[in-house]
């Protein structure tokens, strides 16, 4: 394997600045394709051209970028986190119930819904780890018990009428040029902010790396296999109530049929972003790309008029199919 | 002697079949006439017809997983492909001049079928052809099938009136629902397949290492385009079934999560998502048991909000059950495992000799 490698690392090397390296190839094309789908759009339609369409689309999916930043520590682990989308909903019903039927404190409500997620998250990763169970088996029980939760939280919808949400959804913050984002984009930033840090920079992300590399290899290197799975599914639990709380601010409401199927957009988007979903390999800025190219389309077809909305559906599906064969060649000419 | 009878609690299906006994004598508590089955104008009726009535696309679409599965592969489609199959056939009868005809009825079936075939070996082409990941090939027709189903649909609740159709979910044919008969056949004929010729031991191969059994001279490509196939017709089946039942096709709402309840009962029933080693009796156990569990919530009056709690709870139990690393931790007899099952493995063959 290194005789492959050192070729291959001394030719990146000597034209480090003509050709990208190979790892960042997925991620330039999911980069090339929202410059191709932003230019279409602006060729075609009026208005479409306008940075603030793109400010709309990171307000319109502030949440998801949330989930799927959670979603990409998980899968980067090699594993799969089939809850979140309930675990959305749920914190949409909870932080409705608490502000509204029992008059929490907002911030106190916030605290107890990331909690929520973040022992629902630990739960699961607990299941996976030290019981064995498959991550697809453990999250899909963690999506039914998330799911049974907000019926009996709530089935009916609850708006939220409580001051202090509705001034932070109705904020708009200004930026240069007439442009404007809302607080939950900035929540959004700062989460990927983060999360980039703390994969790219700290010892916790490169053993994140490595157990996804090859989990036996970390256990035997000594790094601590154990907490970083469990953890790295417990942020993802953080993330997703996150996400809910930002779903609650986006529609002021808390209903338990939220976010039904959400946990496919979210894989979608880290796949589109180049992140392998055997785990060792992606960005978290990749991610963000990932999202974006999934709200461009829902963008395009809405400016489209003409197309029905089944059609983000099939969309999704052929760019998602795009990625996954790029991806497939790219590690062929590896090998 | 003793030896031999004392293992049957670790018998892999012993657990699911036990709940699953549980389950239904819970029953008698709520509904004391729930085990008794009546004959009303020559047809069976009754709680358990009911389940097993209820029970048979899960039971359709678990065969179809369980073999995809032992492959060690994954389907996500199948939900998709229920609303496709549905879609298509609700499409063609409903656009018949007498929706009463045997032949257009058994010429919808036939397109949708072959349509569902089509579907499979597109997912054995993106898995076997290309060597994409099956949970990631599969997603992409997850997604995509949806869209095509109401594609179909044009967006809107195809209805039909059809008799010969309406038999293949809500009819009876020799006093038995006609549904409970196709799973039947179904089941008995794949089970015969894989069990009574080298089919079983072959795909098991190909599950346990596809490159390895490649090596040793089993063409585990074609059988990987065979399961995706024979899996999405199963899927097929199953959404003629669904749409005969209600005599309509929904693009969206059709055979929404099945994908999840089929993979669930796949697992209840003993077979590992890792793939080598499949159960097919096992599945029929397991979607008993999540049908079960539905009725169950149904007929008892707890409202059905809970019904996903519950569900929660009883997989949480069955593989916790099933897990060696967590039956080795509440039984002191064993020791501790250091890693994983194989470690563990290792410590139980020590002990044999002792």
């Amino acid at each position: 394997m290194s005789t492959i490698i050192v070729p291959e690392a001394v030719e990146a090397e000597s034209t480090r600045w003509l050709t990208p390296q190979q790892r960042y190839i997925p991620m330039l094309a999911t980069f090339s394709l929202l410059f191709a789908m932003f230019t279409i759009g602006s060729l075609r339609y009026e208005n479409f051209g306008q940075p603030q369409v793109l400010l709309d689309v990171l307000i319109d999916n502030s949440f998801l970028l949330v989930v799927a930043v959670g979603m990409t520590f998980v899968i980067l682990t090699g594993g799969i986190d089939l809850s979140v989308g309930s675990v959305v909903a749920l914190s949409t019903v909870l932080s409705a119930s608490l502000l509204e039927k029992h008059h929490w404190n907002p911030i106190l409500v916030m605290v107890v819904v990331l909690l929520m997620g973040v022992l629902l998250g630990a739960a699961m990763g607990v299941m996976i780890h030290y019981f064995e169970v498959q991550p697809f088996i453990a999250t899909l029980a963690g999506m039914f018990l998330a799911r049974g939760l907000c019926y009996v939280v709530s089935v009916d919808s609850i708006s939220i009428n409580n001051g202090f949400y509705t001034d932070l959804a109705q904020t708009k913050i200004p930026l240069l040029g007439g442009l404007s984002v809302n607080p939950s984009v900035l929540i959004a930033l700062v989460v990927v902010a983060v999360g980039a840090y703390v994969l790219h920079l700290t010892r916790f992300g490169r053993t994140v790396y490595a157990v996804g590399g090859n989990q036996q290899s970390a256990l035997l290197m000594g790094l601590p296999v154990g907490k970083v799975r469990v953890s790295v599914y417990a942020i993802s639990g953080f993330c997703s109530a996150l996400g809910g709380i930002l779903y609650t601010l986006y529609t002021l409401s808390g209903y338990s049929l939220n976010g039904v199927g959400m946990e496919l957009d979210v894989i979608a988007a880290v796949v589109i972003g180049g992140t392998v979903l055997t785990g060792g390999s992606g960005y978290i800025f990749g991610t963000v790309l990932g999202v974006m190219v999934l709200g461009l389309i829902q963008t395009l077809i809405s400016f489209d008029g003409t197309l029905s909305s089944w059609w983000t559906k099939i969309f999704v599906g052929t760019v998602l199919f795009v990625f996954i064969l790029l991806q497939r060649l790219i590690s062929v000419r590896k090998i | 002697m003793i030896a031999k009878i004392a293992p049957i609690y670790r018998h892999r299906l012993f657990w699911p079949v036990a709940i699953l006994i549980l389950l239904l004598l819970s029953n008698l508590f709520f509904t004391p006439t729930f085990f008794s089955i009546q004959v009303k104008q020559g047809h069976l009726y009754g709680s358990l017809i009911d389940i097993l009535r209820l029970g048979a696309p899960l039971i359709l679409v678990g065969i179809g997983m369980t073999l995809v599965i032992g492959t060690g592969g994954i389907d996500l489609s199948v939900g998709s492909v229920v609303a496709i199959a549905a879609a298509i056939a609700c499409g063609h009868i409903a656009g018949l001049p007498n929706q009463d005809s045997v032949s257009g009825v058994l010429i919808a079936i036939a397109m949708s079928l072959a349509l569902c075939v089509v579907l499979g070996l597109w997912n054995g082409f993106l898995v076997a052809g290309l060597g994409i990941q099956p949970i990631i090939a599969t997603l992409i027709l997850m997604v995509a099938g949806r869209g095509i189903a109401q594609l179909i649909t044009d967006g809107q609740i195809t209805t039909i009136n059809s008799s010969p159709y309406s038999l293949i979910g809500g009819g009876y044919w020799l006093g038995l629902p006609f549904s409970i008969l196709v799973a039947l056949v179904v089941f008995a004929l794949s089970a015969v397949l894989v069990r009574r010729s080298a089919l079983g031991l072959l795909l098991e191969a190909v599950g346990g290492n596809a490159e390895a059994s490649r090596l040793t001279g089993i063409r585990s490509r074609r059988l990987v385009w065979l399961v995706y196939a024979f899996c999405a017709v199963t899927a097929g089946i199953a959404g003629l079934m669904i749409s005969s039942n209600v005599n309509s096709a929904d693009g969206n709402a059709a055979g929404l999560f099945i994908e999840l309840d089929a993979i669930l009962a796949v697992v209840i029933g003993g077979t590992a998502l890792t793939g080598g080693r499949f159960s097919l009796a096992g599945t029929v156990i397991g979607a008993l048991l999540i049908q079960t569990l539905t009725t169950t919530i149904l007929t008892t009056g707890v409202p059905p909000e809970t019904t996903m709690l519950v569900k929660a709870l009883v997989v949480t139990a069955v593989c916790l059950l099933q897990s060696p690393s967590f039956r080795a931790r509440i039984s002191r007899r064993r020791a501790k495992p250091v890693v994983g099952p194989d470690i563990e493995q290792i410590q139980e063959q020590r002990k044999v000799p002792a």
